[in-house]
């Protein structure tokens, strides 16, 4: 059964509370909710948590599910950033309401398209989900930034990410654009890389802001 | 690279104006290093520089071409990757589409890599000027299997398609054709997303001004924030503006991304459809060339063909021209024959000693001005630049640029700076020219100052070479202590200057074989503009020490000068040949080389010399230009710390070798 949003946020709390904050067993007070309401039944009904005088903690059953939602809610955070490079104040709101619709389809291929971050953007880390482990068997992530690409491999440019409008010009002038094939020809002294028939060479500085999806 | 020898930007004169006005334009436009120069030289018949590397014309060149029997005016370009500038050089060549009425307008692209320069000519379209798209270096696309249905790519973009190789004329008739006979069509129509065309819309219905450019695309611009554009869409509206600025935040509002990354992304789109209908691509392996060009940018085997290179140029110049042709011109030719003709002729008719002395005699405008122009700076400037050309044409620099960029990072410049540097061996004052294609104030304030303290030209190395010919050790010293300072000057400099830090990213050009015509063409225009900015400049001289003699000032100079000679452990004879390096200082080596000849001077005062006259201004028409680029005071600035400084090395140096007890 899905969980209502308002549940899945007091078990993201819990799962932080016991995790992050090593506190296993969580106050009402702590997790602004009083003992009536709607969420915390539901969870109380899946098993997912027990619920005593003092206050309530996680149960073995409630683990895994609250770990994903912790995880939805910070790839969300990063999909903002990364991606769609909302504001920082907007990021919040919208990652709460947009980690809810993120389906397990969903929430994997939006983590390759993310190169399987390891962090959220306040720096916490991001729990793994399956795809991730799958990557780092086969160690490669599938949308990388080119630094973190290989000298001598191939992919296609995912999107360039910079609030610097002067380098986003630059790059797009040089033909860097999404969708289009690049080679990772060198990475020192300089980076060169081959777009199409010509090629480019180029500093970190510039590098670091194109991202590639990997053949 | 540049063509100051050409009529260029506004400043054309007057007479060759008025044979160019009233015949329609044609405007060349395109991506840097794709050929513009060439066809321009081919719709011409005139000569611009031409070489293999991006950025090399900075400045409009304009001259006179015929097609189908009517004349046209051709202007050529600093090339551009799009209508939006990022570059001074870029809006040199964006203005040339603003300011001027064109008849047609040429882009030429690298047939090669059709995908990228389409977005220019999807650009060029929304302008709604007349464009022609030259499908240029059709070869070179031939080679790489890249198969371009040039009719049917003229269906698709709705204007004439030209396929070229400019550089053995195949397409050149045709072009000419086009030209003459341009008719406008019904050019591709494409739209943006309906936020984007609604701002559109709203924008050019508040433009009132009349443009060259059609509004749709001034709108475009105005909303990508093109700077200038907004700058002058701004004057024109004055209180206006407002709205616009109001519908560009509406639009803008509306996407996280800038305007400028979703506009290009929808024309990617467009383009891609476009390459997906009209090009097909085979495989083919990798070449030999493929494979020597990833040898010179790899790091490992970079470094040896750099000093392979360095070493070739010092065998071409510093021994075939600077000892063998100077040697072979000064003795056999001034010495046995020019000089005691010249001075017979002169004495036999000139009475007075006095008048004699202008022309001939140890300071005369022939035996001195002339011969240290012609027989000393000329076989050196000569064989520096033949080997300039080559090595630019086969497109080095951009790889020497790649592999440098890390240690021009340190001293506050970016590999991109390589260009001008590596000039400046050839002669600073072009160089100087050329530092205007660095992107920021910063760069080009740090890149001038470098050229006018540790870069010596061609004339000046090629005499120093020379003069230290018979030591290893001393031009060891020499090249050590030059670079050490070129090193801890630009550091200083990055370090005093604050600034933002520097972006390299340069396109690489395929390795190319020089074309020998095009390399002494090219030698040809440089060696005679440079001859031009100097003899003059030698015979002043000469006039000056002359003059200077007559009145006791050049006397006076020398002795007051001989302080400082003598400070820095050189002996009373140096004065003179440093009098003479304020001027230009290969004159100053120049009147080292006799010194030298004369047994005057050798061992630690000869290294100590070169060093401190290497180290002056390069000469009075860079000092013109430095004053023309970087303003008055900024260059004056320079004069001043660069002369003290050049004399307060040499005294460090000297008392280093004497202390170490140096012996050369």
């Amino acid at each position: 059964m899905k969980l209502s949003d308002e549940a899945e946020e007091l078990l993201e709390q819990l799962w932080i509370n016991t995790y992050e904050l090593n506190q296993a067993l969580s106050s009402f007070k702590d997790l602004k909710t009083g003992r009536d309401e709607a969420g915390l039944k539901e969870l109380q009904e899946e098993e997912y948590i027990s619920v005593s005088e003092d206050g309530m903690a996680l149960k073995k059953a409630g683990m895994k599910e609250a770990e994903n939602a912790v995880r939805r809610h910070r790839l969300a955070e990063r999909l903002m950033v990364d991606v769609l490079d909302i504001k920082k104040s907007l990021m919040e709101e919208t990652a709460c309401r947009f980690e809810h619709l993120l389906h397990k389809e969903v929430e994997e291929s939006i983590c390759t398209l993310l190169g399987h971050p390891t962090l959220c953007p306040h720096g916490k880390p991001i729990p793994q989900g399956r795809c991730c482990r799958e990557s780092a068997r086969t160690a490669k992530s599938v949308v990388s930034s080119i630094t973190d690409m290989k000298k001598g491999t191939k992919g296609k440019i995912a999107y360039l990410h910079t609030r610097d409008n002067k380098k986003l010009q630059k790059l797009m002038a040089m033909g860097i654009l999404p969708g289009i094939s690049i080679d990772v020809r060198q990475k020192f002294p300089s980076y060169v890389l081959k777009i199409g028939h010509s090629q480019i060479a180029m500093d970190e500085e510039m590098a670091k802001d194109v991202y590639v999806r990997l053949k | 690279m540049f063509t100051v020898v050409r009529k260029s930007g506004q400043g054309c004169h007057a007479e060759a104006c008025a044979v160019l006005e009233g015949l329609g334009k044609v405007v060349l436009v395109g991506n840097p290093n794709v050929g513009k120069s060439v066809i321009f030289n081919n719709l011409t018949g005139k000569y611009v520089t031409v070489s293999n590397y991006p950025g090399t014309t900075v400045e409009v060149t304009r001259g006179k071409g015929k097609a189908g029997g009517k004349e046209f005016e051709v202007i050529d370009t600093p090339g551009m990757y799009s209508l939006l500038a990022i570059t001074e050089e870029e809006r040199v060549a964006m203005s040339m589409l603003l300011d001027e009425r064109q008849e047609v307008v040429v882009q030429v692209v690298d047939a090669k890599n059709l995908q990228r320069m389409l977005h220019m000519t999807l650009q060029l379209i929304e302008t709604g000027l007349p464009v022609i798209l030259d499908l240029n270096l059709m070869d070179e696309a031939e080679k790489l299997g890249v198969i371009i249905d040039a009719e049917r790519l003229e269906r698709e973009l709705g204007i004439p398609v030209v396929p070229t190789v400019a550089t053995s004329g195949r397409g050149m008739e045709a072009l000419k054709e086009r030209i003459s006979s341009y008719r406008r069509g019904n050019s591709l129509a494409f739209t943006y997303d309906e936020a984007i065309e609604s701002a559109i819309r709203n924008i050019s219905a508040m433009l009132s001004a009349e443009y060259r450019i059609s509004k749709r695309a001034m709108a475009l611009l105005l909303l990508q924030e093109d700077p200038s554009i907004t700058a002058s869409v701004r004057e024109d509206m004055a209180g206006g503006f407002t709205d616009v600025q109001e519908a560009i935040h509406q639009a803008q509002s509306e996407y996280t991304q800038p305007l400028n990354y979703i506009i290009t992304i929808t024309r990617q789109r467009v383009i891609n459809k476009i390459i997906e209908k009209a090009t097909r691509t085979g495989e083919v392996s990798v070449s030999f060339n493929e494979r020597l060009s990833r040898l010179t940018t790899s790091p490992i085997a970079g470094l040896p063909i750099f000093l392979l290179i360095i070493y070739a140029l010092y065998e071409f110049v510093g021994v075939f021209g600077a000892q063998f042709l100077v040697d072979f011109l000064e003795n056999a030719i001034f010495k046995e024959h020019i000089n005691p003709l010249v001075t017979k002729a002169v004495t036999s008719v000139v009475p007075w000693q006095v008048l004699q002395d202008l022309f001939v005699h140890q300071y005369g405008i022939i035996t001195l001005g002339i011969r240290y122009a012609i027989a000393i700076i000329l076989p050196i400037v000569t064989t520096f630049f033949i080997a300039f050309s080559i090595i630019e044409d086969t497109g080095y620099l951009p790889r020497l640029a790649m592999l440098i960029d890390r240690l021009f990072k340190k001293i506050g410049l970016n590999g991109r700076a390589v260009i001008p540097i590596v000039l400046g061996f050839g002669c600073d004052t072009m160089a100087t020219m050329v530092t205007r294609t660095l992107e920021t104030k910063r760069e080009r304030i740090i890149a001038t100052l470098l050229l006018s303290l540790a870069i010596p030209c061609s004339a000046q190395m090629g005499v120093i070479l020379a003069l230290l010919a018979g030591s290893a050790k001393g031009l060891g010293i020499f090249i050590g202590t030059m670079a050490a300072i070129f090193l801890l000057v630009g550091y200083l400099a990055a370090k005093l200057m604050p600034g933002e830090r520097p972006m390299f990213y340069m396109e690489v050009p395929p390795l190319r074989w020089p074309k020998l015509s095009n390399v002494f063409t090219k030698t040809y225009t440089r060696v005679e503009w440079y001859f031009k900015e100097i003899l003059p400049l030698f015979i002043l001289a000469s006039i000056m020490i002359w003059a200077g003699k007559l009145t006791g000032l050049f006397d006076l100079l020398i002795n007051i000068l001989s302080y400082p000679v003598t400070w820095i452990g050189l002996p009373k004879e140096a004065s003179s040949a440093f009098l003479y390096g304020f001027f230009r200082r290969d004159f100053g080596a120049a009147g080292l080389y006799d010194l030298k000849n004369a047994g005057i001077l050798h061992g630690v005062p000869l290294v100590v010399s070169a060093v401190t006259i290497a180290l002056f201004m390069p000469c009075i028409a860079q000092l013109s230009i430095a004053i023309k680029e970087r303003g008055l005071k900024m260059a004056l600035g320079m004069a001043a710390f660069i002369f003290p400084f050049a004399l307060f090395v040499g005294f460090l140096v000297n008392k280093l070798l004497t202390g170490l007890g140096v012996v050369l």
